[in-house]
């Protein structure tokens, strides 16, 4: 089964407490050259058949319910990259909506 | 009048919503998540608690919940509405106030008695405090910052829908001390404090005359049973 992946982050010009305490973590076991860490979610989405339309609605999926634009911003939508779909050169950069 | 609390997945304070709401004068109705039915109500309270276990963002799958569609249909028609913590995440999430929730500046989960600012009393639940007057309820949150954009929340500041400001100590790093909205109606509130936890002498926050008597919470309630009253 296709799997379409959802990239979320915080907003970058939010304080991101859970990010903070990792990086103080890592700060206090030697890691000073880690300057810093953010935390945001990946979604892992099973389709039946990837095609236009379903990354259309994904995308609209990652917009209005899997992120929040108040606080959050969706960084990439695309097909897993083990699927055919992913491989087929411009199929990635299609699906890919960066921004 | 009857207003109706509604039950979702974790709601934790909705025993406490309908204490708050028979002690103001009115009947409480259970409503449920995965109805389509607000059962006649005049006015509905979105609890505290901790629904769908924050999964997603705090209140996110719950303001996309069945019962939802109503809440936001009857709050677009004027009815009150008042969002708890957890209601005040849900009622941002479908889009009913503006902003945004976010975790705590400081990382952790607090607890404590609240005091704060009341900045709006032509609200439907708020009618009953005076301009400014100052009060002490619970707030227990793990994500209460409140944020917006600038232009949001010049816009919230400008049309005066900022309903409590945090006094004394600003307890989750909330922009301009907000501690509660209302929507340009006035209809529409919430905020992160727990009103309901602070109705009855015996089990408030402590006030300078006697411990646990503090009952500031009930005006919330008898505001919206006063207005109803008035209009019959």
């Amino acid at each position: 089964m296709p799997t379409i992946v959802v990239d979320v982050m915080p907003k970058a010009e939010l304080l991101d407490p859970a990010g903070k305490a990792v990086a103080g973590s890592l700060a206090r076991q030697g890691k000073a050259h880690i300057s810093g860490v953010r935390i945001g979610k990946r979604f892992e989405i099973t389709v039946d058949e990837v095609n236009e339309a379903v990354l259309a609605e994904v995308r609209e999926i990652a917009e209005s319910m899997l992120s929040n634009s108040v606080i959050e911003d969706v960084i990439d939508v695309r097909v897993a990259e083990d699927h055919p779909a992913a491989n087929a050169g411009e199929a990635h950069a299609e699906a890919s909506v960066s921004r | 009048m009857r207003v109706g609390v509604v039950t979702f997945p974790g709601s934790l304070d909705e025993r406490d919503a309908q204490r708050a709401v028979r002690l103001a004068g009115a009947e409480p109705v259970e409503l449920w998540h995965s109805d389509h039915d607000l059962q006649g109500v005049d006015a509905i309270v979105l609890p505290g608690g901790f629904s769908y276990g924050d999964y997603l963002r705090c209140g996110a799958i719950a303001a996309h919940s069945p019962i939802m569609r109503e809440v936001v249909d009857a709050a677009n028609s004027g009815m009150p509405v008042l969002g708890i913590c957890n209601g005040f995440q849900v009622l941002v999430e479908a889009h009913l106030l503006p902003g945004g929730l976010i975790r705590n500046d400081h990382g952790q989960f607090v607890r404590r008695d609240q005091q704060l600012r009341v900045e709006n009393t032509s609200t439907a639940w708020t009618s009953g405090f005076e301009q400014g007057q100052e009060i002490t309820i619970p707030l227990k949150n793990g994500e209460g910052g409140f944020i917006a954009d600038a232009e949001t929340l010049a816009r919230i500041e400008g049309e005066g829908l900022v309903t409590f400001r945090y006094v004394g100590l600003n307890p989750n790093g909330s922009l301009n001390d907000i501690a509660g909205l209302t929507n340009e109606r006035g209809n529409v509130v919430g905020l992160m404090p727990h009103p309901e936890h602070a109705v009855e002498a015996g089990f408030g926050p402590d006030t300078s005359t006697r411990m646990r008597s503090g009952v500031d919470g009930l005006t919330f309630f008898t505001s919206v049973v006063e207005q109803a009253l008035a209009r019959a």
